[in-house]
């Protein structure tokens, strides 16, 4: 009898992400579906709008990444009106960017990935939360948590004018210059980063990396895809989230590709299926062959650890000696004189952490450059508007993000493309969830609860924050998962409650009365 | 002590910036702790639709419902929490008037459809694939909710009790607004705007006004403006005095316009037309007396077109609840919805 599984999530995504599982006669399975049932329609919406407003328009894509779409909106708009910014406005700009980065790399950490690994992926449901983190690694960590959070969206604030939706950014610019005691105070802001990314560091090193177990199912094919890697890199093919080429690796590490925000369209192509809202992006020279992976694939990956894959190093030092350790530990050697890539998706965990503190290395190397505080922060544009468009591309957290603009004489918009961070990985991320799925599902056993943190962690690891996808929010991601007969009669309902792994969540949202398995919690 | 209220937060169409306005509330979230309980917020914690379903009608208190309606599913959830909801408050831009994405009215389904999977640049789509309600795969059979013809406020579409405005509503006005529910006593009058002012942003603005006319409207990447004088009267147009207070206005503290995102001032229905009014009367207009009604109309006509995008401008975070939505939809009479 056929069966099928609905995991009809994600409950931070109620109705807004869904996972459809179909078994075969024998029990295996036989597909997963990865669909995304929400479509809110800016690239259609945004035609017709005055060219300026998309950096304050498209920010409302994700009320989560908003920082990156403001960014990536203000390059496209650099471009189009073929306007170069003053140093002062792009180091505003990167600032304010590293601000973001630390804050939303550390939610995930705590809030998101790290419970899996600092609790265990077996832990009780109601511990793999960043409550249960708290308990295990001591209350002086959820304050540092909440404290980090915190100062990074004065920071943003500062500089952005709002903490959510922010509007700093104009093109040719930033809207206003950073005063003298502000770049103090941030200053200050970036050198406590620095110590709270290396302190997490250190937790990642004690508890995951030196115990043999994790490092083990780190390892396994459970949880490998070897894909090609996509990211940013500066003239000297390190990591940069603001500016630099496109660089996409092959599986084996060897440079397939480096382009311009400018070239995407000739590098990249998207699919569309009738099943989901969210379209597939793909390596247009390699084709799109399915959801598989290989060099024969298009398919490809754009995460922190494709972006590590991509980087010959780190631009910083406390971060580049990081970068070093990772690849020594997890890596398979090196090729043509860079590292192999690590295609572990667990991996993303560690990687990310790397970021963090590269982030905070490079938000204090801003503050601290006098040019900062500079008052021309605006280049004027002259009215002219490039005929073929504009784009910008930036790296959000969860992958490349690019922007392209098309306008009329008047900078009226007549087209707008958008490739989300997120919208990158939903072919990988289907990939991870059939392969998670397949080494759980099957073989005679019961599909228990155990079953499904593990598909879980297989999505997690690309950071289940969907936001610009289908608008989900840092949490957790608790499941119901019900096996249906084909005919759609229910045949077992599994739950999981684990409220409170929740991005800088407060206690009282533990309490929930109305969902009845929590009294753990 | 007496129970505490139940507080629900429910996000149809949107964003996630509302939930992230709510978390950041930061220390007063123990405050609030203290005196809600939070039954069910799909974003902040799992308890499940099956759940909300299981409650008694009524049994929530206070619901916070974020995001416009756009799909088949927001709207069938927008009646759940209704019922489900005492008090149902349309909170945020996006429930309030139908939020940036309610831009999308200008345009059909279809024409979203083309764009989106058809046209674009990077789009690979020989055999015109689009998504739809449902799919017959080898495995079975899977479905999609469906893409509505418009987006719809959520006033629109249940009835609703309070609006907290503001995209997202900065976090003193979501503290404002549910002050009223833990004091006891009165509840606000039915309809009320929550949290915010009555007046204008310009009204809570540190910029100099010196009631000058202006000849000109330039747009605001093409004008670099002073940092001490009201922008508008720069020739930026800033949506300040036809929006509420209530944010402290943080937009024109970094030198920028007011985008309107607090919706219209206390009294007034519709923002396009209050801004229209409001630029009608700041215009220098004075020296055209003495001439026909038709060139002051002329004159009028030709500032407003420096303007490219009167639309996106003047209804940027309400065009679902504005009297253009009507016209938007007398236009397309005939599609179905």
């Amino acid at each position: 009898m056929t069966k099928r599984i609905s995991i009809d999530p994600i409950t931070r995504l109620e109705g807004h992400g869904r996972i459809e599982i179909f078994l075969d006669d024998a029990g295996e399975v036989a597909n997963v579906y990865f669909q995304v049932p929400e479509l809110r329609g800016f690239e259609r919406f945004c035609v017709g709008r005055a060219a300026e407003e998309m950096p304050v328009i498209t920010s409302r894509i994700c009320g989560v990444c908003p920082e990156a779409h403001h960014l990536a909106s203000v390059k496209a708009l650099d471009d189009l009106f073929l306007v170069e910014p003053p140093p002062a406005a792009k180091k505003i700009r990167e600032l304010f960017y590293m601000a973001f980065f630390v804050t939303d790399h550390t939610t995930h950490f705590y809030a998101l990935g790290g419970p899996d690994f600092i609790l265990g992926p077996d832990a009780p449901p109601s511990e793999r939360n960043l409550l249960g983190v708290i308990r295990k690694v001591g209350i002086d960590i959820g304050r540092k948590v909440i404290d980090c959070r915190k100062r990074n969206h004065e920071v943003i604030k500062t500089l952005g004018g709002r903490p959510i939706h922010p509007v700093g950014g104009v093109p040719g610019g930033w809207s206003k210059p950073v005063e003298e005691e502000q770049r103090r105070a941030i200053e200050e802001v970036a050198r406590q980063n620095i110590g709270f990314a290396l302190f997490s560091l250190d937790i990642f090193n004690k508890i995951v990396l030196s115990n043999r177990d994790y490092l083990d199912m780190v390892l396994s094919d459970s949880y490998l895809h070897k894909t090609y890697s996509m990211g940013t890199v500066d003239d000297g093919n390190r990591a940069n989230f603001y500016e630099g080429l496109v660089r996409v690796v092959d599986p084996d590490g060897r440079e397939f590709v480096k382009y311009s925000a400018g070239e995407y369209a000739d590098h990249v192509a998207e699919r569309v299926e009738p099943w989901t809202y969210l379209k597939f992006p793909y390596l247009k020279a390699v084709g799109w062959k399915g959801f598989v992976d290989g060099a024969g694939s298009g398919v490809y990956c754009a995460t922190p650890l494709s972006r590590l894959n991509v980087s010959d190093g780190m631009a910083t030092p406390l971060a580049q000696a990081e970068f070093e350790r990772f690849y020594e530990t997890l890596g398979e050697g090196k090729a043509g004189g860079r590292h192999r890539p690590v295609h572990h998706r667990l991996a993303t965990h560690w990687a990310r952490l790397i970021e963090l503190l590269y982030a905070s290395e490079r938000m204090l190397e801003l503050a601290a450059d006098p040019e900062i505080t500079r008052k021309e922060v605006r280049t004027i544009p002259d009215g002219r508007v490039k005929v073929t468009g504009g784009v910008g591309c930036v790296e959000a957290p969860r992958g490349t993000l690019t922007h392209h603009y098309v306008a009329d004489a008047k900078g009226v918009l007549t087209k707008v493309n958008l490739i989300v961070g997120t919208t990158n990985n939903h072919a990988p991320i289907s990939m991870s969830l059939k392969r998670a799925a397949e080494g759980v599902i099957g073989k005679g056993k019961p599909v228990t609860e155990g079953v499904l943190n593990r598909i879980e962690m297989a999505f997690r690891a690309y950071d289940p924050c969907l936001s610009c996808a289908t608008h989900s929010l840092p949490g957790s991601m608790p499941l119901v998962v019900e096996v249906k007969a084909a005919e759609g009669r229910i045949l077992q309902t599994i739950r999981r409650d684990d409220t409170g792994r929740v991005g800088g969540t407060p206690p009282f949202l533990r309490k929930a009365p109305g969902a009845e398995e929590e009294s753990g919690s | 002590m007496a129970a505490r209220p139940t507080l629900a937060i429910y996000w149809a169409s949107s964003c996630g910036g509302c939930e992230i306005a709510f978390a950041n509330l930061h220390d007063r979230l123990l405050d609030l702790d203290a005196r809600f309980q939070l039954v069910f917020c799909p974003c902040l914690m799992d308890a499940k639709t099956k759940d909300l379903r299981s409650m008694p009608d009524g049994g929530i208190d206070i619901t916070l419902f974020n995001g416009a309606v756009r799909t088949k599913e927001n709207e069938e959830m927008a009646a759940l929490m209704r019922r489900k909801s005492r008090v149902l408050v349309a909170y945020g831009a996006c429930a309030a008037g139908g939020g940036v994405p309610a831009l999308s009215n200008l345009s059909t389904a279809e024409e979203h459809f083309a764009s989106i999977y058809l046209e674009n640049p990077s789009i690979d789509n020989p055999a015109r694939t689009l998504p739809r309600e449902a799919t017959r795969v080898p495995e079975g059979e899977l479905r999609l909710p469906r893409f509505y013809e418009r987006v719809k406020t959520l006033a629109q579409t249940v009835s609703v009790d309070y609006t907290i405005p503001g995209c997202p509503p900065e976090p003193q006005t979501i503290w404002n607004a549910l002050v009223p529910f833990v004091q006891g006593g009165e509840l606000p009058p039915a309809g009320a705007v929550l949290g915010a002012g009555r007046s204008s942003v310009c009204d809570e603005c540190r910029k100099t006004r010196k009631d000058k006319k202006i000849t000109s409207l330039g747009r605001f990447h093409e004008i670099a403006p002073d940092s001490e004088t009201c922008l508008l009267e720069q020739g930026i147009l800033c949506m300040g005095v036809a929006t509420r207070d209530g944010c402290g206005a943080l937009c024109p503290e970094v030198n920028m316009p007011c985008a309107g995102c607090y919706g219209p001032p206390e009294g007034v229905h519709d923002q396009g037309a209050k801004m229209a009014g409001a630029l009608g009367a700041i215009l220098e207009i004075e020296t055209q007396k003495g001439r026909t009604a038709e060139e002051v109309c002329r004159r009028v006509d030709s500032l407003i077109r420096k303007v490219p995008d009167p639309v996106g401008t003047f209804y940027k975070f309400g065009l679902a609840s504005s009297l253009l939505a009507g016209a938007s939809r007398r236009r397309k009479a005939g599609t179905k919805e």
